[in-house]
């Protein structure tokens, strides 16, 4: 059920991109996305395609598994396409009963497909890529410059950690009560909504019973092992750039400068 | 009346690399007022085994009949079989979610579309088979110590009046004492009301005092399905798949070896108890 | 004084009914006096609600005595000056193995306390190794904790808490949620952790098979220590124990009923060898 979605999780593998420092994979995705609002012509998203096409290649992840994860979007990417599709205003093309497709209405439609799919590829690969945890290491490194006007950087890390290693051990106990319930004669499927909104209630109760049972044995098992927030912490694995991370950050920059060249030119 | 299982076999992630075969061609006949034994280390499909009784899982392939009907036919009424089939999950206070005691034991009866009148005289006869005492009725269930908690979770499954009550492993995390009262207040139910029990538990000697009958699972088979002492006569195989025979027969071998003409085949301390006295005075 | 030492150690919580008002007062621990040598194998038996786990916290100083005082290596427990020192050198094991593992990968998990204490990198790398290795849990330290056995969680909760060089380590209740496979597994790396490393060991259990080789057992009852001496000795008085709602493994409970049948068998069996050696004396 739930644990089919494999949208971007960790895949196992030994790549250039999976060895590039967590930092550089974040700025090289918030600017591959950003990338994509900068051009607006053919030629931009030809470029932009081959980009990630080379850095899939890369990764060493097989694209069939990437795609596969990305199932559960299609259904958002079919209602962006079709109220741009239809809900356009200009040149009319064709005209189904009281609908019009327009010229224009195509256009950003095929446009808006084209980027929705870039991003959420190119930010799966992040994800595909980047364990959980260097993930939020290299989130809070980037993010340290906040600490000084009062965010609690190294706090927001650790809750985003913890919450993704508690994850998979709650949809599991989901799953378990629900079983139990169901062998009590619970029905969680039929009715309308509001009995299916009553049904859930033998279901929440006690999850958010454990949930908190376990975050505070949680809590319990840090402060035992001397945690006191992010004061006098080291790094097991403290993240510092290598030689392939600078020159993946001069890729990017070229990339983007020609993007920027691009949609200047084009 | 019995349940049977027909060639059933279970696959985990079929289609994936990453398939696992937990069950293999499991073939069972469950009769009525049975007290069963089901063992098997973890991982041994023991869990995913129960799940199949009250058609929480579907076999890959093969079948299970409970009356004689297959379970998983178009029109068959599962919520009816798993009032039939009890089954009390591993950790069942965790479930409990009403506001006292008494509600939260009327949720599986309520769910069978019962009266008023008869789902609460089912509860509190339910409650009453567990030994728990009024004055915790109208208590929340989470103000309730651990083993109290647990008789309230299974009176919540034996308030379905179920023929066959299955229970995952009902003593786990209990102190020695919380686990006799447990399994003595299950046997006791079990003689009143003559109701079929499918204990599943990891520990033979847990087990070895009450079930007439023990079904040893591994590796998604049945490696043995036999009253206790033929079992427990393959203690160097149970060994070998990560289990072992209640301590008693290990001194019983121990003392024959020794040369002491004893049953080594005795099953619980009782047993061995007289059998040491009758060698000792002959 | 030994590493750990109680004097007249009393916890008491305040009972609250929904409004909030006071019901009334539970002394969880009453009056407790313990005190450990370093190097000491301990066990803490009590059936569920006896105080054990509560008498555990305080080592670790995650609960403060109502009365009394706990010293760990000459600490006081309520002097916040140490309490980071207390933590480091009283490490703690809890019962659920889900609950405690904050890594999303063994090493990461293993490395948390040194990361906490502010050990230098290249240090918590190999506090990790060994630590691992210790255990026997160094092939898996790639590892996501979720696809491990409990036994083997509870070996990487068990390194966790090695890596932090502790002198003494409390495991409450370490094996309750763990089938017997699982059980031996955890004895078996507590044990040589004593033997080998020379740490000391608390354990609370009601598993009574896991308390043989204790140097020392306490039993717990009602928030005070109800009967104190060897394995031995505890075992042979196996009434008392049931009174305790406790029991004792099936020879020692075999010898027992052979005895008041008028065999002529010491009490406080432990093993087979010596019940059978024993029993054959009496032929």
């Amino acid at each position: 059920m739930i644990r089919d979605i494999t949208l971007g999780q960790y895949y196992q593998a030994d790549s250039v991109i999976h060895r590039l420092d967590p930092r550089v994979k974040l700025v090289a995705t918030i600017g591959f996305i950003i990338s994509l609002f900068v051009v607006d012509s053919w030629v931009g998203y030809v470029v932009a395609a081959l980009f990630l096409a080379c850095m899939i290649k890369l990764s060493k992840v097989p694209f069939r598994y990437m795609v596969k994860g990305m199932r559960a979007i299609v259904f958002i990417l079919m209602i962006t396409v079709v109220f741009n599709l239809f809900l356009t205003p200009g040149e009319p093309l064709v005209t189904v009963w009281k609908l019009t497709i327009t010229k224009q209405g195509l256009r950003t439609a095929v446009m808006m497909a084209v980027r929705l799919s870039f991003l959420i590829v190119g930010s799966s690969l992040m994800t595909l890529t980047t364990t959980p945890n260097s993930l939020t290491d290299g989130m809070e490194k980037l993010m340290k410059p906040l600490k000084y006007v009062k965010v609690p950087v190294h706090e927001i890390a650790m809750m985003m950690s913890i919450a993704l290693r508690f994850i998979p051990i709650l949809l599991e106990e989901t799953d378990k009560i629900m079983k139990a319930q169901i062998a009590r004669g619970a029905d969680f499927e039929s009715g309308n909504l509001i009995k299916k909104a009553k049904a859930m209630v033998p279901l929440l109760v006690p999850l958010f019973i454990s949930a908190f049972r376990r975050a505070n044995d949680l809590a319990m098992a840090m402060e035992a092992r001397c945690y006191r927030g992010g004061e006098h912490r080291t790094k097991m694995k403290p993240l510092c750039y290598h030689a392939a991370d600078r020159i993946a950050y001069c890729v990017l920059l070229v990339y983007f400068a020609g993007c920027v060249a691009i949609r200047i030119f084009f | 009346m019995s349940l049977i299982l027909d060639h059933v076999n279970y696959v985990y992630g079929e289609d994936t690399a990453l398939a696992v075969h937990a069950l293999k061609d499991v073939n069972l006949v469950i009769p009525d007022g049975q007290f069963i034994g089901l063992i098997g280390h973890t991982g041994s499909g023991k869990s995913t085994l129960v799940q199949h009784l009250n058609g929480l899982m579907k076999p890959t392939s093969g079948a299970v009949y409970f009356n004689g009907e297959d379970i998983h036919e178009k029109d068959y009424d599962k919520k009816q079989l798993r009032s039939k089939v009890g089954l009390v999950f591993q950790y069942p206070e965790h479930q409990l979610f009403e506001i006292d005691v008494f509600k939260d034991v009327c949720f599986g009866p309520k769910n069978l579309g019962l009266s008023q009148k008869e789902v609460e005289l089912r509860a509190y006869a339910a409650l009453k088979q567990v030994g728990l005492e009024d004055e915790y009725f109208y208590q929340s269930p989470f103000d309730l110590s651990g083993g109290q908690k647990r008789r309230v979770a299974i009176a919540g499954v034996l308030a379905m009046k179920p023929d066959i009550l299955v229970l995952d492993e009902p003593t786990a995390g209990l102190d020695p004492k919380g686990r006799d009262e447990i399994l003595d207040q299950i046997a006791k139910l079990k003689e009143e009301t003559g109701i079929t029990v499918i204990l599943v538990s990891h520990s033979m000697e847990d087990v070895a005092k009450y079930v007439e009958r023990i079904i040893v699972m591994n590796q998604g088979s049945v490696l043995y399905d036999d009253v206790p002492r033929e079992v427990f006569k393959h203690y160097k195989e149970l060994e070998q798949v990560g289990l072992a025979a209640p301590q008693v027969t290990y001194i019983m071998q121990a003392l024959k070896k020794r040369g002491m003409p004893v049953d080594t085949a005795v099953t619980t301390i009782a047993e061995a108890k007289q059998e040491i006295l009758r060698v000792l005075h002959r | 004084m030994g590493i750990i030492k109680t004097d007249k150690l009393t916890f008491e919580y305040i009972r609250r009914d929904e409004e909030g008002n006071v019901e009334g007062i539970t002394r969880a621990v009453d009056e407790v006096d313990l005190d450990i040598r370093q190097g000491d194998f301990i066990a803490i038996l009590g059936h569920n609600g006896s105080g054990k786990s509560t008498l555990a916290k305080h080592i670790n100083a995650i609960l403060y005595p109502t009365e009394g005082t706990v010293w760990v290596d000459g600490m006081d427990t309520q002097d916040e000056a140490h309490l980071w020192d207390i933590r480091q050198e009283a490490g703690m094991v809890f019962q659920n193995p889900d609950n405690q593992i904050i890594g999303q990968m063994v090493e990461e998990d293993v490395g948390f306390g040194p990361e906490n204490m502010g050990v230098p990198t290249k240090e918590i790398w190999e506090r990790v190794e060994e630590s691992l290795k210790a255990v026997g849990m160094y092939e898996f330290r790639k590892h996501s904790p979720n696809k491990l056995s409990g036994g083997q969680k509870q070996r990487v909760s068990i390194a966790g808490v090695i890596a932090m060089h502790p002198k003494c380590i409390i495991l409450d209740e370490p094996t309750a949620m763990l089938d017997p496979n699982g059980r031996k597994e955890v004895i078996r790396a507590v044990r040589a952790l004593n033997d080998v490393e020379g740490i000391t060991v608390v354990l609370i259990t009601h598993y009574m098979e896991e308390i043989i080789h204790a140097d020392q057992v306490f039993v717990m009852d009602q928030g005070h220590i109800a009967m104190e001496g060897t394995p031995r000795e505890i075992f042979s008085r196996v009434d008392e124990l049931k009174e305790l709602r406790l029991d004792v493994p099936q020879v020692t409970l075999l010898a027992h009923e052979l005895r008041e049948k008028g065999v002529d068998l010491p009490e406080g069996i432990l093993t087979i060898e010596e019940f059978v050696e024993a029993l054959d004396r009496c032929r």
